[in-house]
């Protein structure tokens, strides 16, 4: 049996070269391979296309809290995303001096990109998508009708690395997510050349039951185990959770 | 000045078009205050992947909030029995399944019911696609919340929206400050008028002509 369990996030991400495309998760803090990004920030690759559902800074966290995608923003090439910051705080604002430098922004939106992602796992040439029809997403893309309704031709993605935040892992890299984090980082899983998953538990074999694996093994590279307590740790977002209502702009975003 | 109806009101009125069964996705904005006026018996959808799960986590409660529960819009909900966790894949399959009734926020609606909702034309980066562009598409019914005017008092709804499209030809249903507008072929139908607001009044604040239905009333949120 090869072994996937890493023993460290930067020897997981030491063959990432410059100019590699990344998909990643950022639905919610635990949702996100913290770890690996921070890794990656470390070892300071550059020229990265990063693709993922959401491109938000964290603005109420420091980086010792939290290290999400926007403290890549030096080493990034390309971004491809339906959501570039949020809306209320000025969307995409704070990218506006690394666009103005030549970082390239594709925007998408969420369905279309779990679909070229889905496209990518599976060997297809693309999918044709009612979503954009008569909006910027349409630009320059081949459209065609079937059975009397418009569609847009949609491009398969197939990253070079996929980092994935599940909660379990067997060693054989068997996966289990944890509520709501699931979210999109099954298919990117599958999608990827090369997966890493940072996990809260890594077991043996046959204490994942097979009825609940969701990430099947064959699509699971590299195994990370996230120390308890440490950056990106369940114990480390609880703890934030607990401090949301101390911040009267997370009080009226959050809870009213 | 005329009292126009709040946005609490608007969400309580967007509320009663839904009904036990109904598979519901709200947007953010006045879409979701409607989840506290919703009929027992509609089930939430969440973008990044729950259905049927339970009441947003209240200012008061936020002990409650457990980091894994939270929807698409980064709110914290309740675990609740009968509730079921999926990926995108699936979820985005269910959105474009005109399964899922959709309440959305607006800026601008059209006569044919295109809807404006993610940008103000400040360039590709000033608005969030996210997911709106697939429900608008795949729902099967589209409700959208909007005031009536902008702060200017300009009309919201026009015969064609200058802003970037979010979807053409998808709105069913437009409730504003103003009025409930039903989306039709012949065109925009006048159904129901906010309290002390005449059918003129509100064509005057309306771009397109509006066709009164013959049985147009005042807002009824009983």
């Amino acid at each position: 049996m090869k072994n996937k369990v890493y023993n460290s996030f930067d020897e997981a991400v030491a063959d990432i070269p410059d100019g590699a495309s990344i998909v990643t998760e950022c639905w919610g803090i635990p949702a996100m391979s913290q770890n690996l990004i921070a890794a990656i920030k470390r070892k300071g690759v550059k020229d990265l296309t990063l693709i993922t559902h959401n491109f938000v800074p964290l603005v109420f966290y420091s980086e010792d809290d939290v290290v999400n995608l926007a403290h890549l923003l030096p080493q990034l090439k390309k971004i491809i995303t339906p959501v570039v910051g949020l809306q209320h705080l000025g969307a995409g604002a704070f990218v506006k001096e690394y666009v103005e430098k030549g970082l390239e922004v594709e925007l998408t939106s969420h369905g279309t990109l779990a679909s070229r992602l889905y496209a990518g796992a599976a060997g297809l040439g693309g999918i044709y998508n009612p979503v954009g029809v008569g909006t910027i997403l349409e630009e320059g893309k081949e459209k065609r009708v079937i059975d009397g309704r418009e569609y847009i031709l949609e491009k398969p993605i197939k990253p070079d690395y996929a980092f994935v935040r599940a909660h379990k892992a067997d060693r054989l890299g068997n996966l289990v997510y944890w509520g709501i984090y699931r979210a999109d980082q099954p298919v990117m899983a599958m999608a990827a050349k090369t997966t890493i998953a940072e996990v809260d538990e890594i077991v043996e074999i046959g204490e994942i039951d097979a009825e609940h694996v969701i990430t099947p093994s064959i699509y699971v590279d590299r195994i990370v185990h996230v120390p308890e307590g440490g950056l990106g740790s369940i114990q480390r977002s609880k703890q934030m959770v607990e401090r949301l209502g101390e911040n009267e702009t997370i009080r009226k975003l959050l809870f009213r | 000045m005329k009292e126009k109806l709040d946005r609490e009101v608007i969400a309580m009125r967007a509320a009663k078009e839904l009904k036990f069964g109904d598979y519901v996705n709200l947007g953010i904005g006045i879409p979701n205050l409607c989840a506290h006026y919703i009929p027992e018996g509609v089930m939430f959808h969440t973008e990044n992947g729950a259905l049927g799960y339970g009441p947003l986590i209240r200012e008061d409660e936020i002990e409650l909030a457990d980091p894994h529960y939270v929807d698409a819009g980064g709110k914290y909900w309740r675990p609740v029995p009968g509730m079921a966790l999926f990926d995108m894949v699936t979820s985005f399959a269910m959105v474009r399944s005109g399964k899922l009734t959709t309440i959305l926020g607006g800026l601008q609606v059209s006569e044919k019911g295109d809807l404006a909702n993610w940008n103000t034309g400040a360039g590709a980066l000033g608005g969030t696609i996210g997911g709106g562009m697939d429900l608008a598409v795949g729902a099967k019914k589209v409700i959208v919340t909007l005031e009536h005017t902008d702060k200017e008092g300009r009309p919201k709804i026009l015969k064609k929206c200058s802003y970037p499209l979010t979807a053409q030809t998808c709105v069913d249903l437009v409730i504003t400050d103003l009025a409930v507008i039903e989306v039709s072929e012949a065109g925009l139908i006048l159904k129901e008028t906010a309290p002390g607001w005449s059918v003129e009044e509100i064509q005057a604040v309306t771009e397109p002509k509006l066709i009164v239905a013959g049985d147009v009333r005042e807002i009824d949120l009983e």
